[in-house]
């Protein structure tokens, strides 16, 4: 079940679309010669096949419009489509970043909405939205972390803690910044282990990045204290929000003592994942970090008119081409409103609900990472009777039509499978993934076989990744 | 409405499996004084409410398609075919996410493999990645690979590389202490000019960021600073258009060593500045430091072609501080537009838009030229876009075209105080001759008319 | 967990799995059988360059696979006067062949006393069987 790769469609002299010449009065093009390329070697393929060729190339993909998706940590909730819908209203998708402020009002009010709303559910004090992802907003946060510890006088901190179950983009993040990053280890109820953090904690801390509820899909049982800890000794609290579907009105990060957080559109806000992107992200900081923030932001002025405003001496500057992902604010401002305040308690109630429902279920066959009650996901840690590993576990649910849940993350747990179910889906889905993890665990012990040779169903088998790393062909 | 499709009945028999009296125990590990907090961001909207709401909006806004517009400066209009929209709403690739799963991912990896292998094509460079976030990213992460390969603390860049791709740079770069060096822009006899591009580039220097055609819209020989670059050891990075790759001299023909682009002209909505698509490509061997996802090809135990993220023990997932970037999505939808918009074009008619982008251009060029008190400050040859200088300030000319119905240009007095009397104007293939005219006729009058 | 895995004598090793056989004036250097195991299939190896310094339980290298890759760490100080240029073409051989093939440098020894600090083939199997 091979397709075609365009350069093997490509047919010379195949029509393909045309603009027509402009109807301007003719003239050579007098660029010199030696400025001009000779051959174009694009292939050469016609509208109707590369619809045809890239429709087919889309059916090879599961997705959560066809297929249950508990990827932990991502938050593959239902997209919905009135947000592709205004996103895609010509006064959204036809306007120009530099366009005059005049000409784009409704624009910026979306954006000063969204900066608005996120700061009221977060409970912080000022909000950017031009990150263009979650590890973006990292990158922002930890910048203003740093400037801020300059301008408390602080440039002698140098290193950032941060917790052994993080997810990489974390400590990337804190080395690009040029921080030493010191891994804080977790203890055996999935909390910061809060002694090694005290030992760590003195001087030379610029601050903790925490996710929160953690990787492990746990709320940290001391989290106060933990940010308390930080503060006294002189530190910061970076928020990384991944994990924000399970906290929608029910605890603001803010009031946790996080002095900045992202968070990320692509998942609790709904904006489709796009197969790796675009993302989005929002930065919220506390009142001191707020000066700080990247520029462009948009303001109101007193004549009720909005803004772009980068005038913002102490901003760690500008991190992307124009405003951030506008497309996807315009589809996180309609989410945000048809949830309303009743909304936010209800997302993440269901996803905690479901998560807990279906670890108990799957402890049943599934040994649960951590013995206590989970948020929006829950990390199981392998086979209760062994027989099989996780890897093979995740192949043969592609077999029964699942997108595997996260496999091998965090790294502290061994055998890690990470499950966030989300609240969109009915109990009647997780039903019949539970009965499917269940008869996996039965198949691993009666024909383990079938597990370690899985997938059987999809377009294509296991695939050599060793030989397509060692000798890497990136193009046709 | 928050899409929670389950029932009463169901949430009990769940809370019964559990053992559990209500939802709220489950979150009992949340201390009290912080626990349910008063939110309030207004009532829950219906579907047909908040379309109300945001089309109410939409209106407030002035699409640039429809009437004159000569903005460019880093977001082109361009002409989109329907198909690209068409293609980009298959939700089996919008709603899918990274292909971590490559037997069940294959759409989405397939697309990158082809988005990489168009780009090589269209640039002429050996490697590119499955995409970063922007243009200014794809700069600033040039930069960084420039002083990894390099280990050198030095970066000239050329003043003519787009204001906030070097702002970018700036803050990517600002913590590491490297000397970041820019040429100065001057206007002489009536035309821009670079000064200290070259003279800069020394054995210290990591790399050196070139724009081609320039923020200004020239088109240059890029030999001579390359030249001397490749001779004191150091990279060369040229930031390109990719429209412009129909017709100019790729990067890869350069010898560029990375080369940096916005892809947003390749079919992308301008849609306010994003979400766009970042293009990084490089020289093969230095595939190992290019961020990013990668995309390469396989087999299975059946010998049938697939593909997988490859070369990820370069990134954040599994090298942690050590990763080439802390970069985790990429622009992956958007480049299917990318994608799509190649394909759709093919060689001729990228050729054809590019072509018809010059010629408008020139034609506005040579119009307003004609005007007593307008010079055209941008020295031929340029691409689509050319900066003009009035006895005006520009902000004054654009506010005057404006009440005429017309968007004007870039005004370049806010990225180079220089410049506070110049506009960079951009025409492209959806231009029409009586926009350009009625452009001509508004910059006459504003100008206080001859010529 | 280490059964099967191979710890010849007359070799010294580090905690982080690298093992050092003196040849003559020169030490040569690579990864264990343990270390290879635990990889998983070696895609690519980044060596230092003929001629550069490597300092006693710093950084050298990385060798990488599909999953993971890891920092190798130099058993001690000196020159490097060779690598092994087979392993840009066939990275496996670090697999298939550890102890021999798949070596990664040869080092001029600075301080041959540094060679004590190391465990020899016993400590080394005592520490991999205490995983």
């Amino acid at each position: 079940m091979t397709e075609a790769l365009l350069s093997e469609l490509s047919t010379p002299g195949r029509e393909t679309i045309r603009i027509g010449r402009p109807n301007v009065p003719a003239h050579a093009i007098d660029i010199p010669r030696e400025l001009l390329r000779d051959e174009l070697p694009l292939p050469e393929v016609g509208e109707p096949e590369v619809v045809r060729h890239f429709t087919r190339v889309s059916r090879l993909n599961v997705s959560i419009d066809t297929n249950f998706y508990p990827l932990g940590s991502c938050t593959m909730k239902y997209n919905p489509k009135v947000n592709d819908a205004m996103a895609a209203l010509p006064g959204m998708r036809g306007i120009h970043p530099l366009q005059p402020e005049e000409t784009v009002q409704g624009a910026l009010q979306i954006i000063h909405a969204v900066q608005e709303l996120i700061a009221r559910i977060t409970g912080f004090d000022a909000v950017s939205l031009t990150p263009a992802a979650g590890a973006q907003g990292e990158l922002a946060g930890l910048l203003m972390i740093r400037a801020a510890q300059h301008a408390r006088g602080q440039e002698h901190r140098r290193r950032v803690l941060i917790p052994d179950s993080a997810h990489g983009t974390n400590p990337a993040t804190a080395a690009m910044v040029g921080y030493e990053v010191v891994t804080l280890p977790s203890d055996p109820r999935g909390n910061v282990d809060l002694e090694a953090l005290e030992d760590l904690l003195d001087e030379t801390v610029a601050g903790l990045m925490i996710t929160v509820p953690s990787t492990l899909g746990l709320f940290d049982e001391a989290m106060l204290r933990v940010s308390e800890l930080v503060h006294r000794a002189g530190g910061l609290v970076y928020g990384d929000g991944a994990n924000l579907n399970a906290l929608l009105g029910i605890a603001r990060p803010r009031d946790l003592g996080l002095d900045v957080m992202h968070s990320n559109l692509h998942k609790t806000f709904t904006t489709p994942h796009g197969g790796g992107g675009p993302g989005s992200s929002a930065i919220a900081a506390t009142a001191e970090l707020a000066p700080f923030l990247p520029i462009p932001f948009v303001v109101r002025g007193s004549d009720g008119g909005y803004r772009l405003d980068a005038d913002r001496p102490a901003s760690i500057g500008r991190l992307g081409s124009f405003q951030g992902h506008f497309g996807m604010l315009v589809r996180a401002y309609t989410y945000i409103r048809m949830l309303g305040t009743p909304g936010l308690r209800e997302v993440s109630e269901a996803a905690v609900l479901n998560a807990n429902y279906l670890r108990s279920r799957l402890s049943q066959s599934y040994r649960v990472a951590h013995d206590r009650t989970c948020m929006h996901e829950v990390v199981l840690a392998g086979l209760r009777a062994n027989g099989a590993r996780t890897l093979d576990v995740a192949k043969r649910l592609l077999d029964y039509g699942y997108h595997p849940p996260t496999i091998y993350f965090p790294l502290v747990v061994p055998e890690a499978m990470m499950i966030e179910p989300t609240e969109t889906e009915t109990k009647a889905t997780l039903d019949a993934f539970v009965e499917t993890m269940l008869t996996i665990a039965q198949e691993a012990q009666r024909d383990p076989e079938l597990l370690r040779t899985a997938p059987h169903t999809t377009p294509v088998g296991r695939l050599d990744e060793a030989t397509a790393a060692r000798n890497p062909v990136l193009h046709w | 409405m928050a899409f929670v499709p389950l029932t009463d009945a169901e949430r009990d028999s769940m809370l019964e499996t559990l053992g559990l009296p209500s939802t709220d125990t489950l979150f009992e590990v949340i201390p009290e004084s912080v626990r349910f907090p008063d939110i309030d961001i207004g009532p829950a909207l219906t579907e047909m409410e908040v379309t109300a709401q945001v089309e109410a909006l939409a209106e407030l806004n002035r699409p640039a398609y429809g009437a004159p517009f000569f903005l460019g400066a880093g977001a082109y209009r361009h002409f989109i075919p329907a198909a690209v929209g068409a293609l980009m709403s298959r939700s089996e690739f919008s709603t899918s996410y990274t292909p971590y799963q490559p037997e069940v991912s294959q759409g989405t990896l397939q697309m990158s493999f082809e988005f990489q292998s168009l780009i090589c094509d269209l640039t002429g460079m050996e490697v590119t990645n499955a995409s970063v976030y922007d243009g200014a990213s794809a700069v600033a992460e040039a930069a960084l690979m420039a002083l990894r390969l390099t280990g050198r603390e030095r970066i000239v860049v050329s003043a003519g590389v787009h204001p906030h791709y070097r702002q970018a740079l700036e803050a990517y770069v600002g913590p590491r202490g490297i000397d970041l060096v820019t040429s100065e822009i001057v206007v002489e006899n009536g035309t821009l000019r670079e000064i200290g591009l070259v003279e800069a580039i020394d054995d210290r220097t990591a790399c050196c960021i070139v724009s081609q055609p320039t923020f200004f819209g020239e088109i240059r020989d890029l030999a001579e600073a390359f030249d001397k670059l490749h001779a004191a050891g150091g990279l060369a990075v040229e930031v390109y258009n990719p429209t412009s790759l129909g017709l100019l001299k790729p990067p890869g023909a350069w010898g560029a060593d990375i080369a940096a682009a916005e892809g947003q002209p390749l079919g992308i909505s301008l849609s306010f500045g994003g979400p766009y698509v970042g293009l990084l490509s490089c020289r093969r061997d230095l595939v190992r430091q290019l961020p990013g996802r990668i995309v390469g090809m396989a087999k299975d135990a059946e010998g049938r072609r697939g593909f997988v993220l490859t070369l990820q023990a370069r990134e954040q997932h599994i090298r942690r501080e050590k990763a080439t970037s802390n970069i985790c999505t990429s622009q992956t939808l958007i480049s299917l537009g990318a994608a799509s918009y190649l394909a759709l074009l093919g060689p001729s008619g990228l050729r054809e838009v590019a072509e018809a982008c010059w010629h408008v251009a020139r034609y506005a060029a040579d119009q307003l030229g004609a005007i007593l008190s307008v010079e055209v400050i941008t020295p031929r040859p340029f691409f689509h876009e050319f900066a003009i200088r009035t006895p005006h300030p520009a902000r004054d000319v654009n506010n005057r075209l404006l009440e005429h119905g017309i968007i004007g240009g870039y005004e370049l007095g806010r990225a180079y105080p220089e410049l506070e009397n110049a506009l960079l104007l951009c025409c492209t293939e959806v231009t029409t001759r009586e926009q350009v005219d009625s452009l001509v006729a508004a910059v006459r009058e504003a100008v206080g008319g001859g010529g | 967990m280490s059964e099967g895995t191979t710890v010849p004598d007359g070799r010294r090793y580090t905690k982080e799995h690298e093992w050092a056989l003196v040849d003559g004036d020169v030490i040569v250097i690579g990864i264990t059988d343990f270390a290879q195991h635990e990889l998983g299939d070696v895609v690519y190896v980044e060596l230092p360059r003929v001629g550069g310094r490597v300092a006693a339980f710093k950084e050298f290298g990385v060798v990488e696979s599909v999953k993971a890759a890891s920092d190798l760490y130099s058993p001690l100080t000196g020159e490097v006067v060779a690598v092994n240029g087979d392993l840009g073409e066939h990275p496996e051989l670090v697999n298939e062949s550890p102890y021999d093939r798949g070596w990664m440098m040869r080092v001029r020894a600075e301080d041959l006393a540094e060679l004590d600090q190391l465990m020899d083939a016993q400590a080394y199997r005592q520490l991999i069987e205490q995983g």
